[in-house]
C-alpha cells in the first residue's frame, strides 16, 4: 500500500521502463519459476542471443533480475519482491478508484429521489 | 460492491476501473457535473474535497482542495477536453500549489469516463492514463495514502458477501 521510500525515482523509472517492452515483461514470466538460462530463454523470441542478453541487461539494471553464473551458462532469476513493489503504484491508485466507486454510489443511493 | 473489474496495465501506466450503479446514466451523471456532488466522491474519505470552481464545459477548468484530517489541504485542478452527455467526459487531472493553480512543469494525469446503460442500471468506465512514475508518486504525494488505507478496512468490513458481485482481477505483468 505505502510507497516504499527507499526506492528513488530513478530507480522506478528503470523499473517501468524495463517492463513496458513485451519480450522483457515475457523472459519475467519464463523465468519466474527456476530461472532460465539465456540461451533457453533466446530460443523463445525470434531475436538473436545478444539482443536477449541486451534484455535482460535492462531487467537487471531494473532490479527485476538478477543472474548467476553455472559453468557456462548465464541463469536469469526474475526478482518477485521488485516486480512486486513495480505494481505498488497502480495498486494505489486502483485503491483510490474504488473508493470513489463506493462514495459514488452512495451519493446516487442518496440523491435518487432528486434526480432531474 | 460496485466495481466489477479493474485492469492495471504497468507498461503503458494505464489503470480502467469498469463500476456498475443502480441508477440511470443521466443521474450517473450528475455526480460529475454537479460539483456539490462531486465534492462527495472525489476525495478519499479522510481527505474529502471541496470544489471552488467547476467549469464544466469544454475547456472549463475546475479547482480543488481537500482537507486532510491534519488540517493539510492538498489541491489540485482539472481541465475538461471533452463532454458528451450523458455518455462520455475526457479531463486532465493535475497538482496544484498553495495558491491552488496548477504547478508549472507537472503533467497532469489524462482520463476519460464512459457511461452506458446496462440493464436498469449504469455501467460506468474510466480509463487513467499516466505521463510517469515521477507523477504518479508526485499526485501519491498529495497525503492520500492514509485515507486510502483506512477506507479499504471499511469496505472489506462493512459490505456483507451478498453485496458483492463477480470480481475479476486481471493485471498484466
Amino acid at each position: 500500500m505505502v510507497v516504499d521510500s527507499a526506492l528513488t525515482d530513478e530507480g522506478v523509472d528503470r523499473i517501468f521502463q524495463a517492463l513496458a517492452d513485451r519480450t522483457r515483461r515475457d523472459i519475467l514470466r519464463r523465468a519466474i519459476q527456476v530461472g532460465e538460462s539465456v540461451s533457453v530463454l533466446s530460443r523463445h523470441y525470434e531475436m538473436s542471443f545478444a539482443a536477449v542478453q541486451k534484455h535482460v541487461a535492462v531487467l537487471e539494471r531494473a532490479e527485476l533480475v538478477t543472474k548467476e553464473r553455472r559453468g557456462r551458462e548465464q541463469i536469469v532469476h526474475t526478482d518477485r519482491a521488485t516486480l512486486r513493489r513495480a505494481m505498488t503504484l497502480l495498486d494505489a491508485f486502483e485503491q483510490l478508484w474504488m473508493q470513489r466507486v463506493e462514495q459514488i454510489a452512495n451519493v446516487l443511493a442518496m440523491t435518487e429521489g432528486e434526480a432531474k | 460492491m460496485t466495481v466489477i473489474s479493474t485492469h492495471k496495465d504497468a507498461g503503458s501506466l494505464t489503470l480502467t476501473i469498469v463500476a456498475e450503479f443502480d441508477a440511470t446514466p443521466e443521474h450517473v451523471w450528475e455526480v460529475w457535473e454537479d460539483p456539490r456532488m462531486l465534492e462527495r466522491w472525489w476525495g478519499p474519505p479522510m481527505f474529502p474535497a471541496t470544489f471552488t470552481r467547476h467549469d464544466f464545459v469544454v475547456g472549463g477548468e475546475s479547482r480543488y482542495l481537500m482537507t486532510g484530517p491534519e488540517g493539510e489541504t492538498p489541491r489540485g485542478w482539472w481541465r475538461i477536453d471533452a463532454i458528451d452527455r450523458p455518455r462520455r467526459i475526457d479531463f486532465a487531472n493535475g497538482l496544484a500549489g498553495d495558491d491552488g493553480e496548477p504547478v508549472p512543469g507537472v503533467k497532469p494525469t489524462s482520463a476519460y469516463v464512459i457511461l452506458e446503460a446496462a440493464g436498469s442500471g449504469t455501467r460506468m468506465t474510466t480509463v487513467t492514463h499516466f505521463v510517469d512514475v515521477e507523477q504518479m508518486e508526485m499526485l501519491l504525494g498529495m497525503g492520500m495514502e492514509e485515507g486510502m488505507a483506512l477506507a479499504i478496512g471499511q469496505i472489506d468490513s462493512v459490505l456483507p458477501p451478498s453485496q458483492s458481485r463477480a470480481k475479476h482481477w486481471s493485471e498484466s505483468a
